[in-house]
């Protein structure tokens, strides 16, 4: 794929002109892409023999691959034989033994299943934390993100939209649509009231909502959003951030439910509540000002302008 | 009238249970009403390959004058017969290792679908739809002594000396190559195109460049489709008749074993002979397809993607 502008570097190599081959950084991929008619050791050790080392240093270097991975014993196995999470590992050892700069690694956990997704997701946190290599890794899932991240590059239609540690995207989204990313489920949008410093007040019809503006507001309206998990049962201190609805769904998940909560003009909110609800049941929730984020209308922010 | 209704009803219940239980016990042994399906198709292999075959086998054994295998030891004995076999050999050996040898590496170079593919796909399916007398004719016309390429030549003095492509074991050759290449590289193509294509990306984020790729990556994958195609090439060379007496010379270097057959039945009229030499035409072929395949078991010949998805 051509570039429409500008270069890739590592370190000082320029590497979006150089044919794959000369890359130098190892891969991952999405379906494991082993090569089906070599043995385990022989896929761990591919790009080794094609870097030209022998039998004698090889060896131990597949070895120790497949210790870093805990496939040891597994070597003369075909990966056809292997379940999917540990023909991942292969692929994740493969990619590791030829020591690369770079790893990147494609949505590695996307083609497993949900318990196998937790396990070799801490795996690969461990064999990085061990290995302690620059890596890419490219994820839907801001759980995934979150969990394994040192950093967060956040993307949308090919823009960085925010590059931050994973507590300042999970806490403080730079925009809408990466407040919508991490989780924050409850967009409204509402008139400006008043706004003092970073501080903006904002009403609907029976709603009436103080919080911190992110960005610089555009206009009148102005979208605030809110994490289900932050909104709490019960009235605000003085009643403010205090909305009254009724209970409209409840999702029961064990620790908490997911409860939509829905005012007398409709608006319907998602709440996560530890406390029992009753459908039909009368309510109030309330959130803290500093966790109600204040974002310009989407409409108005396309992506190519981020903060 | 309601008795009588009932009694049909019991009757109808009655039947569908036994159908039900014959269905049942056929299912027990292992038998699908479905296999059914599958007495057309045998009937037709029975009826005009396995018979015909098993016909052609034990007349093969009644010759006209002479003990049960007269006829095997005439071909073997005979210095028009025997040699059929090595002359059929030296044009569909060379005809199969050129077609296969050859359109490999192509179809590895079109295995990216390009606007390329799609036209040189269309111009290798002429050949195949047009059939080998139709070629034959062409290449009398355009490879002979006064052909286009010969005069060609001659106008740009680029070769003086007379050209002799046809009417000797070059022509045969030639007309081998272009009817059986089509097939052989359609065949290729379909095998390389499902290879995973992330399994090569995978071996060049490794340090394969496209030489390494195909060595390591697409030939071992390969193998077992390549042996196929080799047999299924050397089959259709080695049955070769109407470009061997079109465009060879049927009583010299282009004589090849199914000539011998057709002028044993046809000219001759001992169809005992020809069964027999058609016999040994089918016996010399499966040994080599026997060969082909058994080498076959050296290779790898699971499944051809590297995981899920």
């Amino acid at each position: 794929m051509q570039l429409s502008s500008g270069g890739i570097w590592l370190d000082k190599t320029r590497i979006d002109t150089l044919p794959p081959e000369k890359r130098g950084f190892g891969m991952v991929f999405q379906n494991y892409a082993l090569f089906p008619h070599m043995t385990v050791a022989k896929n761990i050790g591919f790009g080794l023999k094609m870097r030209g080392v022998s039998g004698s240093q090889l060896t131990p270097r597949v070895a120790h691959a497949l210790k870093l991975v805990q496939l040891t014993g597994q070597e003369h196995k075909l990966p056809a034989q292997l379940s999917g999470g540990q023909q991942q590992r292969v692929a994740i050892a493969r990619a590791i033994v030829i020591e690369p700069p770079l790893i990147l690694m494609d949505e590695p956990l996307s083609n497993l299943d949900a318990k196998l997704r937790l396990e070799t997701r801490s795996e690969i946190r461990r064999i990085h934390r061990e290995l302690g290599r620059s890596t890419i890794y490219v994820t839907h899932d801001q759980d995934e993100a979150l969990a394994l991240a040192d950093r967060i590059v956040v993307m949308r239609e090919g823009v960085v939209q925010q590059i931050a540690p994973p507590p300042e995207v999970y806490a403080q989204p730079a925009n809408l649509h990466v407040a919508r990313f991490m989780g924050y489920r409850n967009v409204l949008h509402l008139d400006v009231e008043s706004e003092v410093d970073d501080r903006v007040t904002l009403t609907a019809s029976d709603i009436r909502l103080t919080g911190v503006r992110k960005q610089p507001l555009l206009g009148k309206r102005a979208a605030v959003a809110l994490r289900p998990d932050e909104i709490a049962l019960g009235e605000g201190p003085d009643g403010v951030n205090t909305i009254t609805g009724r209970v409209a769904n409840v999702e029961y998940g064990g620790r908490d439910s997911l409860v939509d909560i829905v005012t007398a003009a409709g608006t319907v909110l998602h709440v996560r509540s530890a406390a029992p609800l009753v459908l039909d049941e009368s309510v109030r929730v309330h959130i803290r000002p500093e966790r109600v984020l204040v974002y310009p209308d989407e409409a108005l922010t396309p992506a190519r302008e981020v903060a | 009238m309601t008795a009588a209704t009932h009694g049909n009803t019991r009757d109808a219940l009655n039947d569908a249970k036994r159908i039900n239980a014959a269905s049942q016990r056929a299912a027990r042994v292992g038998l699908d009403p479905a296999l059914w399906l599958v007495v057309p198709a045998a009937a037709f292999m029975l009826l005009l390959f396995i018979y015909p075959f098993l016909y052609g086998l034990a007349l093969s054994f009644a010759p006209k004058e002479g003990d049960w295998l007269a006829n095997y030891t005439h071909f073997f004995t005979t210095d028009n017969l025997w040699p059929t076999i090595a002359t059929t050999l030296k044009l569909a050996i060379p005809a199969t290792l050129i077609n296969v040898g050859v359109a490999l590496p192509i179809a590895f170079k079109m295995r990216t679908k390009t606007r390329y593919q799609r036209w040189l796909t269309t111009i290798l399916v002429i050949p195949i739809t047009l059939g080998t007398v139709l070629i034959a004719e062409g290449m009398l016309i355009y490879l002979g002594p006064k052909g286009w390429l010969s005069q060609f030549l001659q106008y740009f003095h680029l070769y003086d000396a007379p050209i002799r492509l046809t009417h000797n074991y070059w022509g045969v050759l030639l007309s081998l190559i272009v009817s059986g290449f089509p097939f052989a590289f359609l065949l290729i193509l379909s095998y390389i195109t499902g290879i995973d294509p992330v399994l090569a990306r995978a071996a060049s984020t490794l340090g394969a460049d496209s030489r390494a790729q195909f060595r390591h990556i697409y030939l071992p994958l390969l193998a077992p489709g390549l042996a196929m195609c080799f047999c299924l090439s050397f089959v259709q060379a080695f049955s070769v008749f109407p470009s061997a007496v079109l465009l060879g010379s049927p009583a010299g270097p282009t004589r090849v074993i199914s000539i011998a057959a057709y002028e044993a039945a046809f000219e001759v009229y001992d169809y005992s002979l020809a069964s027999a030499i058609a016999m040994i035409m089918g016996f010399v072929q499966l040994i080599i397809v026997a060969g082909v395949l058994g080498l076959r078991g050296v290779f790898y010949r699971g499944p051809v993607t590297g995981g899920k998805g």
